[in-house]
């Protein structure tokens, strides 16, 4: 654990402008400056804190990036094997109907291995909040080839490229799953602007209250950078994101409840 | 007056499921024990007690479901047979990491792949060695009766909770599939959320002022940190191999010779005894209720009394390796079995004795 | 006292729940008892068996090699259980449909000519009524009374209308019974 640094003489309260909330806890973030996670992990805590419900909240962190999730979020969790957070979710919330539970997996997790407990969690319209981080690569294991993978995009696993015709093409299981009965609200959003990260957060705060109504699967994919993974600059995989991921995954609600 | 009710395995274990207060099981249908699903949906376990009963998309899903339940603190279980076990392996080794308590029942069937559907003790090995990657072990109990099926799931949760541990109830598909009389218990009371919190104080229950918040995972980067975990359980299972030997002993008083089976091994060989008795042979029968703990003491004090030991498994011999290792080579061990699905009759299982030890 | 009895025929004459009957006699009159069928793709059509074993003791083997009673409706079962009846062993078949009486000399052998008796009666359901009331003639283990007390346990509620005409099945069965000599 790094120690709290209070240097009094910089931090005084009139002078506050921003403030970490209390959720998340005082561990640095494992995660490569310029990351987008950080902001996600910032926003679905905030979103905790706001709604007052941290003793309501189970979280389940994936394999991927965020499998040290709960390292850094002060709530109880659960870390799931591979692909397999929607199934941990579904039974938690069956047995807790009135807690909150949510899963913050990646586009590996979600969208690969995970593929058949994504759709059926989904499908069966688990009172549920899912959180998908798609930066369309393997960061944990190395920059290897995701099924988001944009064609044509360099990979350690497609070192000349995706080729979509042996390689398939990328998958849009946000999309997929706003077909499915089950889902409630269906949303892509993303963290790389003050405004984006505004719209975001508002998403992954109604997909949390959805969880009160109980009806249905809430989805909120964020599209984000992985400028290690990517093999950018921060700044540059930020642009790269707006450029070539965005068209491919554009942002916005797919899945709107009826009001 | 005692409820007698007659019942298949199958559905004495999932009677016994919502007597015991299970609060969740969670499962996928394969033959021969579909019955446990079948006949809890058909219960209305939602409304006799509030428990929960879900048909997963696979088993893949239906282990990890109870992962996330037991990881809450509650009474959960799954079922499945062979191939669907090979399944769980990932999560039963991650349910083993994070020390989560649980039930799993395997009705087993023959192997190798897709097999067949009859019963088989062929998951010998998966079921006491380690099914799944690292060093551990789960509790197996071997029931061989339907009345067994009953008792021993109250029993597998006790031992679960006690230790923090998966318990594996490893049984086949004949006592799956054959009815018996049984004695139908008490309806217990499911725990209250307050009373799981009080229980299970590790559990993701949610997180309160008073109280540091609370992870389940088998994650740790830190090896030295892994090893010492690795230390803790393996502490903790010889404890439990120290506290927790069951078997059951037949006529072993007078005994020359000696059967070892488990399951419904155990009942042919009991059979067996009555032939050979007939014909003049002493024979008796050590049968293993825990196959881990396995029963290795009393085994090695009856190898000293005893001119031959003949296992029978309905396989090509797998606890049999437990039993060498447990009589030290003090007397000679020979294996008879069938496989692919047959089950030995009582009359093979003497022939084979008076052919490699008369 | 142990029975070890097996009953064979095609799938849909009622072997199965004719077995789970015997059992839930059994257990009315305090005995040990043991339903083991054959299972699997060979339940869809084709030929249906089922082990029963009736103890005042505890049972021991499920899968025996001879069995004390075979009760055969068909006449793939007659060529599987006839040579596994012990010696002195009893064997009760319906001729309806066998090509091939049975031939050993050294078993106890008769008939319950239950299908034609049951196209007589309101229903054709009562078939392995008919012949179960013929096998408890020759092996009285479980007594009438608690056949019917079996019988509404191991009936669902919605056909216990049913079990006037069971009953009287059950009867018709102890009067139809034969013995069958086998001469040389």
């Amino acid at each position: 654990m790094a120690e709290k640094i209070i240097n009094k003489d910089i931090v005084k309260e009139e002078n506050l402008v921003y403030k970490k909330t209390d959720l998340l806890t005082d561990k640095p973030l494992s995660y490569c400056p310029g990351c987008g996670h950080g902001t996600a992990h910032r926003l679905v805590m905030e979103v905790v804190e706001e709604l007052n419900v941290q003793e309501e909240t189970i979280g389940i962190a994936p394999v991927g990036c965020s499998v040290l999730a709960y390292e850094f979020m002060d709530i109880d969790m659960q870390q799931a094997a591979h692909g397999r957070a929607p199934a941990l979710a579904t039974a938690i919330k069956r047995l807790y109907p009135e807690k909150y539970v949510f899963t913050y997996q990646g586009d590996g997790d979600l969208a690969a291995i995970g593929t058949a407990e994504t759709i059926h969690a989904c499908n069966r319209g688990e009172n549920i909040t899912i959180i998908f981080v798609n930066n369309g690569i393997y960061g944990m294991t190395g920059g290897q080839m995701a099924p988001t993978t944009l064609p044509g995009m360099k990979s350690s696993t497609s070192p000349y490229g995706r080729d979509v015709q042996s390689m398939g093409a990328p998958m849009k299981m946000t999309e997929l799953v706003a077909q499915l009965p089950g889902t409630y609200f269906v949303t892509r959003q993303a963290v790389h602007t003050p405004s984006a990260v505004r719209k975001a957060k508002k998403a992954i705060k109604k997909a949390f209250e959805n969880q009160k109504l109980k009806k249905g699967l809430s989805f909120v994919e964020i599209v984000s950078n992985c400028n290690s993974g990517w093999k950018m600059t921060p700044l540059k995989s930020n642009e790269w994101m707006v450029d070539n991921m965005f068209p491919a995954y554009p942002l916005g609600d797919i899945k709107v409840p009826e009001e | 007056m005692k409820e007698l009710r007659l019942m298949k395995g199958n559905e004495a274990i999932a009677e016994a499921a919502i007597r015991a207060g299970v609060d969740g099981y969670f499962g996928y249908p394969i033959t021969p024990q579909s019955e446990v699903l079948e006949y809890l949906m058909h219960e209305r376990p939602e409304k006799r007690t509030g428990m929960v009963v879900l048909q997963a998309e696979s088993e893949v899903a239906a282990i990890n479901m109870v992962y996330g339940g037991s990881g809450a603190g509650k009474m959960v279980m799954t079922s499945s047979s062979s191939p669907g076990i090979s399944l769980k392996q990932e999560g039963i080794t991650y349910l083993a990491g994070a020390e989560l308590p649980c039930m799993i029942l395997n009705v087993v069937r023959a192997g190798p792949g897709l097999g067949t559907i009859q019963p088989a003790q062929s998951d010998y090995f998966q079921s006491v060695k380690g099914g799944g990657h690292g060093d551990y072990k789960l509790i197996v109990l071997a029931p061989a009766s339907v009345q067994e099926m009953y008792n021993f799931v109250e029993l597998s949760f006790d031992l679960a909770f006690k230790y923090r541990t998966p318990v594996l109830i490893l049984s086949d598909g004949a006592i799956g599939q054959m009815m018996e009389k049984v004695e139908i218990g008490e309806q217990k009371v499911r725990l209250t959320d307050a009373q799981v919190k009080e229980r299970c104080p590790w559990a993701t229950t949610g997180k309160d002022a008073n109280r540091e918040r609370n992870i389940i995972t088998s994650l740790d980067l830190d090896p030295n940190k892994q090893e010492i975990f690795n230390q803790k359980l393996q502490a903790k299972y010889k404890v439990i191999e120290e506290n927790e030997v069951r078997f059951e002993e037949i006529q072993t008083e007078d005994a020359e010779y000696l059967f070892i089976a488990y399951g419904t091994s155990s009942r042919i060989c009991q059979k067996s005894i009555q032939l050979a008795r007939e014909k003049g042979i002493k024979v008796g029968l050590l049968r293993p209720i825990t196959l881990f703990p396995y029963p290795s003491k009393r085994l090695l004090e009856l190898s000293k009394q005893v001119k031959g030991i003949l296992t029978v498994e309905m396989s090509a011999g797998q606890m049999i390796e437990d039993v060498k290792l447990a009589v030290e080579c003090s007397v000679p061990v020979e294996h008879f079995g069938r496989m692919g699905g047959i089950i030995p009759s009582p009359g093979e299982v003497v022939e084979a004795l008076e052919q490699k030890f008369l | 006292m142990t029975e070890e009895i097996i009953i064979a025929g095609f799938g849909g004459q009622g072997v199965l729940s004719m077995g789970k009957i015997m059992c839930y006699s059994g257990i009315v009159q305090g005995q040990e008892v043991m339903w083991m069928p054959s299972y699997g793709p060979e339940m869809r059509g084709g030929t249906a068996n089922v082990t029963v074993i009736i103890s005042d003791e505890r049972i021991s083997s499920p899968i025996i090699n001879e069995f004390d009673t075979a009760i055969i409706l068909n006449q793939q079962s007659m060529d599987k259980f006839e040579s596994m009846v012990k010696p002195g062993g009893t064997l009760i078949y319906d001729s309806n449909g066998i090509t091939r009486h049975p031939e050993r000399k050294d078993i106890n052998i008769y008939l319950v000519e239950a299908a034609a008796e049951a196209a007589k009666m309101e229903t054709t359901k009562t078939f392995n009524m008919i012949i179960l009331g013929g096998f408890l003639k020759i092996k009285p283990i479980v007594k009438m009374e608690n056949v019917i007390a079996g019988l509404k346990k191991s009936l669902p509620e919605r056909y216990h209308h049913m079990i006037p005409v069971n009953e009287k099945a059950v009867k018709r069965g102890t009067e139809i019974v034969q013995e069958v000599q086998i001469l040389n």
